[in-house]
């Protein structure tokens, strides 16, 4: 029995690993989303992507600590903020590449672009909130009415850069009073979007802003699910923030040529359509005629959406720094 | 030869040898868990002294500590109150389909956190899976108890592991001299049975509290607010290792107290047999019809809640998922790499183990203690830090070994070593010296003495030690983020590439798998090992 044990680790242990990658990207995005379009790109290129995935706060911070001896070429963030984390390590990236996204989907020096945008959302219980009650705004949603209602993820990386936006559009004392205003009404504080989002399902919370594609992933799994969401309905209201993900390549990198080859394949028609249709989320390109049709689709959001400039969003350590101070963290 | 000249200058010692080699082993493995200390500390002198200052004294932070402390107390209590019945059971009792049970107290250990937390939460809620196929709502489990049903319902096989190692070496002669002594059973088991549990049951409370005091998933899902969270708001939402350094040694300093308690109430006590002849036999109580429907309902309910419960959930979810077989291939993939890495990852914690063992139980001395306590940072450091030092020292030292198998193995078994120290330890405890001794008047040399006579005696212990081990490391993610080989894919880090996009039905097969292929591993290594299959 002992030898056959031994044998069956001695067989495990030699499972063989994926052979040397020509390109080495560390992934925050998940693998279900993102793996259809990685082989898309090796069968069109002939170049190999090995994938570390993982969460993207947790390779931040080993890109951080690995510094310039990091053996990645790629880093895919799901937000701007954990790239801006990490923006010392980026080389600036052609000219050409930065020229096919608008400005605000990309770092002010060059050194990342945005792959997908989301918009954040309102999202809201079918069954408890009428028409009549709906907010026209974010700031709407410190009215005393919504007292124990609203649904909110402190910890989650969208709701902080929307902090941080707050300030940037309107100052820290718009900024500081709505998040005042927000724990006066004692929000039910949930773990993640997904988690927000099953709250108001379950009847906890009847209302939320949360990023458009996580509601699309519940309807999938059950049509009737009683949520839905919407924009708030003034234009370029605050609310109705655009966010991206986005990649940057690493200064250490060997295979520069390759990784804005890969970087460029992404901003590809045929690879946006991909993020639109899929995924649920926008293109960043301006190119592409979404595939989906959803409540909240990409014109919307672009004609609703506030302008800001995403490189603003920066001092995540500002906006929690406010949050804490609000007694909400 | 060395041995025996030692010997000659030393008599009141024994296998000076053996023990010099296992003190070297010691302070090789005290050395590496002294890294990631040294790598905090590296950090936290980056930080800005006023800004860590007002972050630490906020009174939240105090608050979080005390619910840090309510939460460890209501845990541990809950825990037990499953585990010790369960490890009486299935050790003393002729509880019908014992072996089995066996298993199944094992196998919560092998839930991933989320599928508990929404196993309880989907309990609740009008769109809560009770509700969708009873058409039941409950109110939402959450704060305190929430989160202390949560921890407890996975945790309890901690103790219920080094409860049972316990039971399996306790001499029952001692039990019968009380009783022929006048003692009722009652009494028996408060004044003998029950201090002789205690080494085991302080070595299951101490894992279970350090893994309550570093536990993040659970807490948050249930919205209790505890002292970890800081630290994963740090890392998670500020991108940040510096303030997150400090707030990871005051979460040190916490658990390594309670290590120093531990040890301290476990130093100086002696449970093995001292005087001549042979322990008796073990023979179980045998239980009268009310008392096997009374104990195999009570294992029902525990199965029910601990594994049950996230089984329903991930049917409820695979259910509506239509292309199952497709993905199999891909499963088993998945499967064969967290195999790759958990399976040595126990074999060489285990290995770790036995010499600290050893030092604490056969050699009590300061440098042992210190081993001993150092061999629980791996546990108390939390999983990220633990794998950002690593990090750091293998680019600045060993450039070949960085995110290679070899590493993620090391780290696994540095990191996990606790787990696997319990069960020896007290294992050892239970071994009686006298037996080293004869074997060594026989003839035999001590390394002869350890692997014939001291190794197959505390087998049970090693093998629930490396069991433990095996199911943590499945399931675990920082550490696989970080320092598996690029492209390295086991099943804990599919899970989360599925459950990270809000894609909780796809990410729901790979749950599965890990729960029933750790179950399937541990059933297959319980039923090959008979002392430890009691």
């Amino acid at each position: 029995m002992r030898r056959l044990r031994i044998a069956l680790i001695a067989l495990l242990a030699a499972t063989p690993l994926p052979a040397l990658a020509d390109l080495t990207l560390y992934s925050g995005r998940g693998e279900p989303l993102i793996a259809p379009i990685i082989s898309a790109f090796t069968a069109e290129t002939g170049i190999n992507v090995n994938v570390r995935y993982g969460g993207t706060a947790e390779l931040a911070i080993l890109l951080q600590e690995e510094g310039d001896r990091s053996p990645a070429d790629l880093f895919w963030a799901q937000d701007a903020a954990a790239l801006g984390a990490v923006v010392g390590l980026f080389q600036p990236l052609p000219q050409e590449t930065l020229d096919r996204v608008p400005a605000a989907y990309r770092d002010s020096e060059g050194r990342w672009i945005a792959t997908s945008g989301r918009g954040r959302v309102l999202a809201y219980s079918t069954e408890r909130l009428g028409a009549e009650e709906m907010p026209a705004t974010m700031a709407e949603l410190t009215d005393p009415r919504f007292r124990g209602r609203i649904a909110l993820a402190p910890t989650n990386g969208s709701f902080l850069a929307h902090v941080a936006a707050l300030r940037v559009v309107h100052g820290d004392e718009v900024a500081r009073e709505w998040l005042a205003g927000l724990a006066a009404n004692q929000p039910v504080m949930v773990r993640n979007n997904t988690a927000m989002i099953q709250a108001i399902g379950d009847g906890e919370a009847d209302l939320g802003v949360t990023n458009n594609y996580y509601l699309v992933r519940f309807h999938r799994r059950a049509a009737d699910f009683p949520v839905n969401q919407m924009l708030f309905p003034s234009q370029g209201d605050i609310g109705n923030l655009l966010l991206v993900a986005g990649m940057g390549v690493l200064s250490g990198s060997d295979h520069s040529d390759e990784a804005v080859a890969f970087i460029n394949f992404l901003l590809s028609d045929a690879a946006q359509q991909f993020f639109s249709g899929e995924v649920a989320e926008f293109p960043v390109t301006g190119r592409v005629i979404p595939t989906r049709v959803d409540d909240v689709s990409l014109e919307d959001v672009v004609r609703m959406a506030p302008e800001v400039d995403l490189n603003a969003l920066g001092d995540l350590e500002g906006a929690l720094a406010m949050v804490r101070e609000a007694g909400l963290l | 030869m060395a041995a025996t000249e030692t010997r000659t200058f030393n008599p009141g010692r024994r296998m000076p040898a053996v023990r010099i080699v296992f003190s070297v082993l010691g302070l090789l493995i005290g050395g590496l868990m002294l890294l990631p200390l040294v790598w905090l500390v590296m950090r936290a002198f980056q930080a800005d002294l006023p800004t860590v200052w007002s972050m630490l004294t906020r009174p939240r932070t105090l608050q979080m500590l005390l619910n840090t402390l309510a939460l460890v107390v209501c845990t541990l209590a809950l825990a037990t109150a499953m585990a010790l019945p369960l490890a009486w059971l299935v050790s003393r009792t002729n509880l019908r389909w014992r072996r089995l049970v066996n298993v199944l107290a094992v196998i919560p250990l092998a839930t991933p956190g989320y599928v508990m937390a929404y196993a309880l939460i989907g309990l609740s809620g009008n769109f809560g899976f009770m509700n969708q196929v009873f058409g039941v709502t409950i109110p939402r489990l959450e704060g305190l108890f929430g989160a202390t049903l949560a921890l407890s319902l996975y945790t309890f096989p901690y103790i219920y592991l080094n409860l049972r190692a316990a039971f399996a070496g306790l001499d029952q002669s001692l039990e019968e001299a009380a009783r022929a002594l006048g003692a009722t059973p009652r009494e028996v088991f408060v004044r003998v049975t029950l201090p002789h549990l205690m080494p085991a049951l302080m070595a299951g409370w101490l894992v279970v509290g350090l893994y309550v005091i570093g536990d993040f998933g659970a807490v948050a899902l249930m919205r209790y607010e505890v002292f970890s969270y800081a630290i994963y708001i740090q890392y998670s939402a500020a991108f940040d290792r510096i303030y997150a350094a400090w707030l990871a040694l005051i979460l040190i300093a916490i658990a390594l107290s309670v290590v120093w308690w531990e040890s301290r109430l476990r130093e100086g006590a002696s449970y093995a047999r001292t005087g001549s002849g042979t322990g008796t036999q073990r023979r179980r109580v045998a239980l009268p019809a009310a008392g096997q429907a009374l104990g195999l309902t009570f294992v029902g309910l525990v199965v029910l809640a601990s594994i049950g419960l996230p089984l329903a959930v991930l049917s409820f979810w695979m259910m509506r998922l239509d292309d199952l077989p497709a993905i199999l291939p891909a499963l088993l993939r998945a499967f064969s790499q967290s195999l790759s890495a958990a399976v040595p990852a126990a074999v060489l914690a285990a290995a770790m183990a036995l010499p600290v063992a050893v030092l604490a139980v056969r050699y009590p001395s300061p440098l042992s203690t210190l081993i001993n306590r150092l061999a629980f940072v791996g546990y108390a450091v939390p999983a990220l830090a633990f794998a950002l030092a690593f990090v750091f020292f293998s680019l600045n030292g060993a450039r070949f070994l960085y995110q290679t198998h070899l590493l993620l193995v090391l780290v696994y078994a540095l990191s996990f070593l606790a787990l696997a120290l319990g069960p020896i330890r007290s294992a050892l405890y239970q071994v009686r010296p006298s037996l080293e001794e004869s074997a060594r008047s026989l003839g035999h040399g001590p390394v002869s003495v350890f692997a014939r006579v001291t190794l197959p005696t505390i087998r049970p212990g090693v093998v629930a030690g490396m069991v433990l081990v095996f199911v943590i490391a499945m399931k675990e993610l920082p550490i696989a983020f970080l320092l598996a080989p690029t492209g390295f894919r086991p099943l804990a880090i599919t899970m989360f590439s599925r459950t990270s996009e809000g894609m909780l039905m796809d990410a729901a097969p790979y749950a599965a798998a890990i729960m029933v292929f750790s179950a399937l591993f541990v059933g297959f290594v319980l039923r090959h090992d008979r002392k430890a299959g009691g």
